[in-house]
C-alpha cells in the first residue's frame, strides 16, 4: 500500500472540495439590464406561491398558462412553494427562470444578486399597473426596477361577531386588551408578524419613534418583542396554514386575530365573522415577479412578466388566490363583479395604510444613519424566544 | 432456454466468470466481504455519511448577507443551547411530553396487552390483533387532523365531558400529548403482547397454586419477564415524540417542542448550523435512554 498516503491526501482534498462547494454558493453581481427582446426560447420554469401559475392541472376551468404557452411558445414549469424563506433556498439553486416573491423575500433576492434589473420598457403592461405599486422599497433597488407587481393584500382584523363587543376598531384587542379574550386570540405564524406589533407601539406609543415597522432597532425590536410576550399569554394558537385559521375561527377556538381576505371569504356563512382594517392600519403583501440573473430563457422570462400583468390573467391568477389585482382594466375580467371592490383594487387611501412586508435588514429602511437595526436573523430568533 | 452443452462434456471451458467463481469458493472470506460490500457501503455511505455530513455543520456559520452556510468552524451554536433560556425550557418540555405519553401509553398497552394474549380466545385475539392494527393503515396527518376537530371547542370531546362539568383540553400541551398517545399507542402494544405470549400459560397456574394473589403474580412473575418488552414499547413513544413537529402544530396551541425549533431554523431563520446543533439534542438523550436500558435486554425486543 504505497499509494495508500497519497490516496489519503486526494481523499481529504475532494472533501475539502466537496466541502466549500455546499458552502460558497453561486449568485453573481446582479446581471445587467436587457436593452431589447429576442427571439422565445422554448421553455420557462416559474417558482411561486401556490395558485400564481395554474395550467388547469388543479382545476380544469382555472387555466392562464396553457394561452401563454400557446401565444409564446414558452413552455412553463411551475414549481410552487409554501414560504418565504423557502423560495428562497428553492432560487439559490439558479434553476428558475424567474420568481413570484414577497416583500420580505425580495430584497434578499436582489442583495444576493440572484435576480436581474428589469427594463420595464420591454413589458407593455407595465405601463396600466396602479403607480402606487411602482418603485417601493420592496421591487426597487437604487432606482432600479428588479420586479413587476401580481398581486396585494393587507392582514386584516378578524373577530367573531357573537363574542367579541363591542365590534374592534383597533389592534388593541389582540395586544393590550387581549386578555378579555384569554385562549381565543390568533396571530400569524412568522417572525414577519413582528411588525403588527411595530405598527401597534407605532401608533400607540410615539415616543419609541417608530417611523417604519420593518426598521426597528435593538430597543425598538425588545418593545414589540415584549408585546408580543404579553400577548402570547393569551393566543390560543398560532397560524400559518389558512385552512387551519378558518377551521379555529368556525369552532370557536379562535375568536380574534390577524386573517386574509380570502380566509374571510372561505368562512362558512353560518359562522359570525367579520373583518376590518384597524385604524392603525395594518401590514400585507405585495408580491412581484422577478427575473433570474442567470436565466436562459430571459425572452420567455419577460413574456411571462408582461402576460400576468395583462389584465385578463392578472384577473384571473389574483381572483384564484383572493387579492387585488395589479391594474383597474383586469376588474372587468373578474368572474365575480363585485371582485375589485371587495379587495379594494385600486383604492390608494386603503393600499396607503397597509405596510407592505419588507425584508428588516441592519441598514434602516426609515433612513436612520446613526443607528444599526435588526435583521430578519434577529427577528427569526426573537419570534422563536415569543413562543417560548 | 436450452441446456448448456459444455456442462455435460468433459472438457469445461475456463471463462473468466468460471475463473472468479473458483476463486471465490475457495477464499470463504472475501466471499463473504464482496456479499456484504453493498449493503455496508450503503450503510456508511448514504445514511450514517449523510448524518454526519449534516451534523458536523453544527460547527459552522451562517454568512450574514448571503445566508449560505459557510465553514467556519466554531462552538457558538453549541454553547448557546446551553447558555439561552429557550432551548432549555424547550428540551424540558419536550421531554416532559415524551415521558408523560410514554407511561400513559404502557399503562393503557399493559391491560390491552394482556387481554389479547392470555385471555381472549383465538378469533377474537385476531380481531383485537387488526384493531390495533388499523390506526396505522391511516396516514399520520389524518390522524392529527381528526383529532384537531375531536378536541376543537365544538368537537366530540366537549359534547362528551360537558355534562360533566368539564371541558375539553382544547389545542394545548394536553391536547398534543393526548394526540401523540393515540398515534404510539399500537407501537407500544406490539412487543408487550409479544413479550407476554412468551410467558407461558402454566407459570401463572403455578403462581396461583403456589398462594399468590392476582397482584403478587403480576409483580413478581409477569412484570419481571416483559420488562424488556415494555421497555422496548417505551423507546418507540418515547422516541418517535422527542422528534415530533407536526401533531404540537396542528392540535398544540402555540406551544413549540425541540423539532419546531429545528424546523424553523432549516425553514424559517435559514439557520442550517444551528437546527444541526438543535438536532443533537434528542440525539443525545436518546444515546443516553439506549445506553441505561441495553442491558435489560431490551434491544432484543424491538
Amino acid at each position: 500500500m504505497k499509494l495508500s498516503k497519497a490516496k489519503g491526501l486526494v481523499v481529504a482534498v475532494a472533501v475539502s472540495l466537496a466541502l466549500a462547494g455546499c458552502s460558497s454558493g453561486s449568485g453573481n453581481n446582479g446581471g445587467t439590464m436587457l436593452d431589447k427582446l429576442g427571439a422565445n426560447e422554448k421553455t420557462l420554469t416559474l417558482l411561486g406561491w401556490p395558485g400564481y401559475a395554474e395550467d388547469g392541472s388543479t382545476d380544469k376551468t382555472v387555466d392562464w398558462v396553457t394561452p401563454f404557452e400557446k401565444e409564446t411558445g414558452c413552455q412553463v414549469t411551475f414549481k410552487p412553494y409554501g414560504t418565504s424563506d423557502e423560495a428562497l433556498s428553492l432560487f439559490k439553486t439558479g434553476q428558475y427562470d424567474a420568481i413570484a416573491a414577497s416583500g420580505d423575500a425580495t430584497l434578499r433576492l436582489v442583495a444576493g444578486g440572484y435576480v436581474q434589473p428589469l427594463n420595464t420598457a420591454l413589458i407593455p403592461s407595465y405601463a396600466n399597473v396602479y403607480s402606487f405599486l411602482k418603485n417601493r422599497a420592496w421591487n426597487t433597488v437604487d432606482k432600479k426596477s428588479y420586479g413587476v407587481p401580481h398581486g396585494y393584500g393587507a392582514n386584516l382584523l378578524m373577530y367573531n361577531t357573537d363574542v367579541v363587543k363591542p365590534a374592534p376598531t383597533s389592534w388593541s384587542v389582540v395586544f393590550d386588551g387581549a386578555s378579555a379574550y384569554k385562549g381565543k386570540v390568533t396571530a400569524y405564524d412568522s417572525p414577519i408578524y413582528i411588525a403588527d406589533a411595530a405598527l401597534y407601539l407605532m401608533k400607540h406609543k410615539p415616543e419609541l419613534g417608530i417611523t417604519n415597522p420593518y426598521s426597528l432597532d435593538k430597543d425598538q425590536l425588545a418593545e414589540a418583542v415584549d408585546l408580543l410576550k404579553a400577548q402570547r399569554a393569551n393566543v390560543g394558537e398560532y397560524w400559518s396554514d389558512y385552512l387551519k385559521s378558518i377551521q379555529s375561527f368556525e369552532t370557536g377556538n379562535t375568536v380574534v386575530g390577524t386573517t386574509w381576505q380570502v380566509i374571510k371569504n372561505s368562512m362558512s356563512t353560518k359562522s359570525h365573522t367579520e373583518a376590518i382594517l384597524p385604524t392603525e392600519g395594518a401590514t400585507g403583501w405585495s408580491d412581484s415577479w422577478m427575473i433570474s440573473s442567470s436565466t436562459k430563457h430571459v425572452n420567455c422570462a419577460y413574456k411571462w412578466l408582461d402576460y400576468i400583468d395583462s389584465p385578463k390573467a392578472n384577473a384571473a391568477a389574483t381572483e384564484y388566490f383572493g387579492e387585488a389585482p395589479v391594474t383597474q382594466d383586469a376588474c372587468q375580467y373578474a368572474s365575480d363583479k363585485a371582485f375589485c371592490d371587495t379587495y379594494h383594487a385600486g383604492d390608494e387611501a386603503y393600499a396607503a395604510q397597509i405596510w407592505y412586508w419588507t425584508t428588516p435588514i441592519s441598514t434602516c429602511l426609515d433612513g436612520r444613519k446613526d443607528v444599526k437595526c435588526t435583521d430578519y436573523a434577529a427577528w427569526t430568533k426573537a419570534w422563536q424566544d415569543i413562543k417560548g | 432456454m436450452t441446456k448448456n452443452p459444455s456442462v455435460a462434456g468433459a472438457a469445461i471451458a475456463v471463462t473468466p466468470a468460471r475463473r472468479v467463481s473458483s476463486y471465490l469458493y475457495n477464499h470463504a472470506k472475501a466471499r463473504l466481504q464482496l456479499l456484504l460490500a453493498a449493503p455496508v457501503l450503503w450503510l456508511a455511505l448514504v445514511y450514517i455519511a449523510a448524518l454526519l455530513m449534516l451534523l458536523v455543520t453544527a460547527f459552522w456559520t451562517v454568512d450574514e448577507f448571503t445566508g449560505n452556510t459557510k465553514v467556519a468552524w466554531n462552538l457558538d451554536n453549541i454553547v448557546s443551547l446551553f447558555t439561552d433560556s429557550l432551548y432549555s425550557s424547550v428540551t424540558l418540555r419536550t421531554i416532559g411530553i415524551a415521558l408523560g405519553v410514554t407511561l400513559v401509553d404502557i399503562a393503557l398497552a399493559l391491560p390491552i396487552a394482556f387481554f389479547m394474549s392470555k385471555v381472549a380466545g383465538p378469533k377474537l385475539r385476531n380481531i383485537l390483533a387488526i384493531s390495533v392494527l388499523l390506526p396505522l393503515w391511516a396516514s399520520y396527518l389524518v390522524k392529527a387532523y381528526a383529532w384537531r376537530s375531536v378536541l376543537s371547542n365544538k368537537g366530540v370531546l366537549q359534547w362528551l365531558l360537558e355534562p360533566l362539568g368539564l371541558n375539553t383540553p382544547g389545542y394545548s400541551l394536553w391536547g398534543a400529548a393526548i394526540t401523540l398517545g393515540y398515534m404510539w399507542l399500537p407501537y407500544v402494544i406490539l412487543p408487550i403482547y409479544g413479550g407476554l405470549e412468551k410467558v407461558p400459560g402454566n407459570m401463572l397456574e403455578a403462581s396461583s397454586d403456589l398462594g399468590a394473589k392476582t397482584f403478587t403474580t403480576v409483580r413478581r412473575v409477569i412484570f419481571p419477564m416483559i420488562l424488556p418488552s415494555i421497555i422496548a414499547g417505551s423507546i418507540f413513544a418515547f422516541s418517535l415524540t422527542l422528534g415530533d413537529y407536526i401533531t404540537i402544530n396542528i392540535v398544540g396551541g402555540p406551544n413549540q417542542m425541540l423539532g419546531n425549533l429545528i424546523y424553523t431554523n432549516v425553514g424559517t431563520a435559514n439557520n442550517l448550523p444551528m437546527a444541526a446543533a438543535l438536532a443533537l439534542i434528542p440525539i443525545a438523550i436518546m444515546f443516553a435512554y439506549l445506553g441505561s436500558v441495553r442491558r435489560t435486554g431490551a434491544l432484543n425486543n424491538l
